[in-house]
């Protein structure tokens, strides 16, 4: 184990004890009820949440540039309310795809434009996003609609079969296909380096000559555009669109990138991290639901020591650094 | 100082200008059985709660500080008291479930305290944590039932009056209380420096984490007694949606007001009015016959507005346009 750890660069440390996290939490699991420790266990930890690992990917762009985004859990509902609405209206699919993906890009450059050109705080031009989407949303239908294209519902069904009888549904595939564009973003263009050069010290990349602006406008486009991807995601594992979905889903994306190690003051973390601090965030709903005794809320107050630990753990190392440095 | 509540002063104007166009007998008031009734006497009572909280929420934000758990603290506060009372009658056991309630929410005050002057953590991210914890301690200690109550001492407290209803006499003596003990000594003065720099406070003999720990444990504890007033008003606790958004709603009225949420300064006075212009917002939206929920839109556009007028960037913007064209 020491020798694993004198191996592992330091900055794949946060990251390493979040899978370390996961495993336990996974193997408490598979020792103590039958039937844990399955392959379909797992596949639907990815179906519950693949659109969770959507926003988180997205939510890692705007920590990492330094900022934040409270929009998101509106505008997924924003995005399950325009994709039934339009469904309903007999809008064709793509048409209706297009839109919703329209509308959330649309959203996060306003929002990126407005903290970048006015240098207002990101967290409160977000939380004015926030209540923009839901408010919208109640003015589409103040009622929850539900989905009825066949179309949409059979995608929505639709399962595929891995080797072992193990079943996911497309929405995993997808969800898996945007953590992989993240990464090959992050790590292969010269945007994504940009955008840990801003969170790291924004005034030094701009000196560098680096396009700060495009990064930090950039980041709230992707994320905008996670969130209303993440909002089809929602509407074909709900079937329904409702100006109540995901409300306090922006707190979950926080905590999962949190908790998979990106640091909240910007500049270090990986989207894996954010991929494996869902599976985290999963595996204890799967436990407390296995368990059957222990209520549903006590998954908030597990995510929040959890939230408390890696922050705590973070400030410690943060500390650390500087001590070193000076 | 005049100056930067001119703008508010003629927003609540224009509000309460429009309600007499929409509803003639909106200024009207009535005593009946030494009670006052009436359009006004409406938005004062129903926006009680939200002032109590923007009130700890300015100090908090004078120190360059944010406090988002007061919803959740405000959904605790009302829990342990509905627990506490259960189905007793009397006023004994009414006062001593609220004094449980209150010494609680000072507690959860002290924890915020403890992280953000404590460990130094970011304090969004700090009370990130009780916001997303406290809603589940609530349901824990409800057991995720809506308690209701039928004790008379303690409706009186959100739902009573003595001539005004009893809930706007508790936000305007601890409006006084807070512009008396701020205003009259150098606790503002030393607040304000705190949010201009915590650490050249610090050298200039000012006991920055003190003062930072003192605004956490009012916030608290101001949202416990809008708690209160929330859960007394319909006498029952309800952990999911008591209190639900108060927050933004608090932080909003603080930015109405002229507040600057870059820290070190604030205005109480504008505080007042930021509540108000809500409140009115909120009954505006009602008596025009919109759907309640599509408030959020018309607030969203206000945060916006008001974050724009207040940022230097925008402002700069302006005056050269204005120097230009003179």
């Amino acid at each position: 184990m020491t020798a694993l750890a004198q191996r592992v660069p330091s900055r794949f440390l946060p990251v390493l004890a979040t899978v370390i996290l996961f495993v336990l939490a996974f193997g408490v699991g598979s020792v103590r009820y039958d039937g844990f420790a399955s392959g379909q266990v797992i596949a639907n930890l990815f179906i519950d949440n693949a659109f969770l690992i959507v926003l988180a990917a997205g939510m890692t762009f705007v920590i990492l540039s330094g900022g934040i985004d409270l929009s998101v859990g509106s505008v997924v509902a924003l995005s399950t309310m325009v994709t039934a609405a339009g469904l309903r209206a007999g809008w064709p699919v793509p048409l209706v795809i297009i839109a919703v993906l329209l509308i959330g890009s649309t959203l996060g450059l306003l929002m990126g434009l407005v903290i970048h050109k006015f240098d207002i705080q990101p967290f409160i031009v977000t939380l004015a996003g926030m209540f923009l989407a839901r408010g919208l949303c109640f003015l589409i239908s103040v009622e929850s609609v539900s989905i009825k294209d066949t179309t949409f519902r059979d995608v929505a069904t639709a399962v595929i079969e891995l080797p072992g009888g193990v079943t996911i549904t497309y929405n995993v595939i997808i969800a898996l296909l945007v953590v992989l564009a993240a990464l090959y973003v992050l790590h292969r263009t010269r945007f994504g380096r940009t955008v840990y050069a801003v969170g790291g010290n924004e005034q030094s990349a701009l000196l560098m000559g680096l396009k700060t602006s495009r990064a930090k406008v950039g980041v709230y486009v992707i994320s905008g555009f996670c969130s209303s991807l993440a909002g089809l995601l929602f509407s074909l594992y709900m079937l329904s669109g409702y100006g109540l979905h995901a409300v306090g889903m922006e707190l979950d994306a926080i905590a999962a990138v949190v908790i998979g190690g990106t640091l909240l003051a910007g500049g270090v973390g990986y989207v894996l991290g954010g991929l494996v601090g869902v599976l985290v965030l999963g595996t204890i709903q799967t436990l407390i639901s296995f368990q059957g005794t222990l209520s549903s809320w006590w998954t908030k107050i597990v995510i929040g020591v959890l939230l408390l630990v890696f922050i705590a753990v973070q400030r410690t190392m943060m500390r650390g650094r500087f001590r070193s440095l000076a | 100082m005049k100056n930067r509540l001119l703008w508010p002063l003629i927003a609540l104007a224009a509000l309460l200008v429009l309600n007499l166009v929409v509803t003639p007998s909106f200024f009207a008031l009535r005593m009946q059985d030494g009670h006052l009734y009436g359009g006004l006497v409406d938005v004062l009572k129903n926006g009680a709660p939200t002032l109590l909280i923007a009130l700890g929420m300015t100090l908090v934000i004078a120190t360059r500080g944010i406090d988002l758990s007061v919803g959740a603290v405000a959904a605790i506060a009302g829990a342990v008291t509905c627990v506490h009372i259960g189905s007793s009658g009397d006023a004994g056991t009414a006062f001593v479930g609220m004094a449980i309630a209150l010494v609680l929410c000072a507690v959860l005050g002290l924890w915020n305290g403890f992280l953000v002057a404590g460990l130094g953590i970011q304090p969004i991210i700090a009370t990130l944590v009780l916001m997303t914890a406290g809603r589940g301690v609530a349901m824990l200690v409800t057991e995720g039932q809506i308690i209701t109550v039928n004790n008379d001492p303690y409706r009186q407290v959100g739902a009573g009056f003595v001539v005004l209803p009893i809930s706007i006499l508790i936000a305007l003596a601890v409006l006084g209380l807070v512009a008396f003990t701020t205003r009259k000594t150098a606790l503002g003065m030393l607040i304000e420096s705190v949010g201009v720099n915590p650490e050249a406070s610090r050298l200039a003999g000012v006991k920055s984490k003190t003062i930072i720990w003192t605004v956490y444990v009012f916030a608290a504890v101001c949202a416990g007694i809008a708690g209160l007033m929330i859960s007394s008003n319909v006498s029952a606790a309800d952990a999911n949606n008591a209190g639900l958004w108060i927050e933004m709603d608090a932080i909003l009225a603080v930015v109405i007001g002229g507040t600057s949420l870059a820290g070190g300064r604030y205005s109480l006075t504008g505080t007042l009015l930021g509540a108000l212009i809500i409140q009115t917002l909120t009954t505006t939206v009602y008596t025009i016959g919109v759907a309640p929920e599509v408030t959020l839109v018309f607030k969203a556009i206000v945060v916006i507005a008001v974050c724009l007028v207040q940022a230097p960037k925008a402002r700069a913007a302006l005056s050269f346009r204005k120097v230009a064209v003179s």
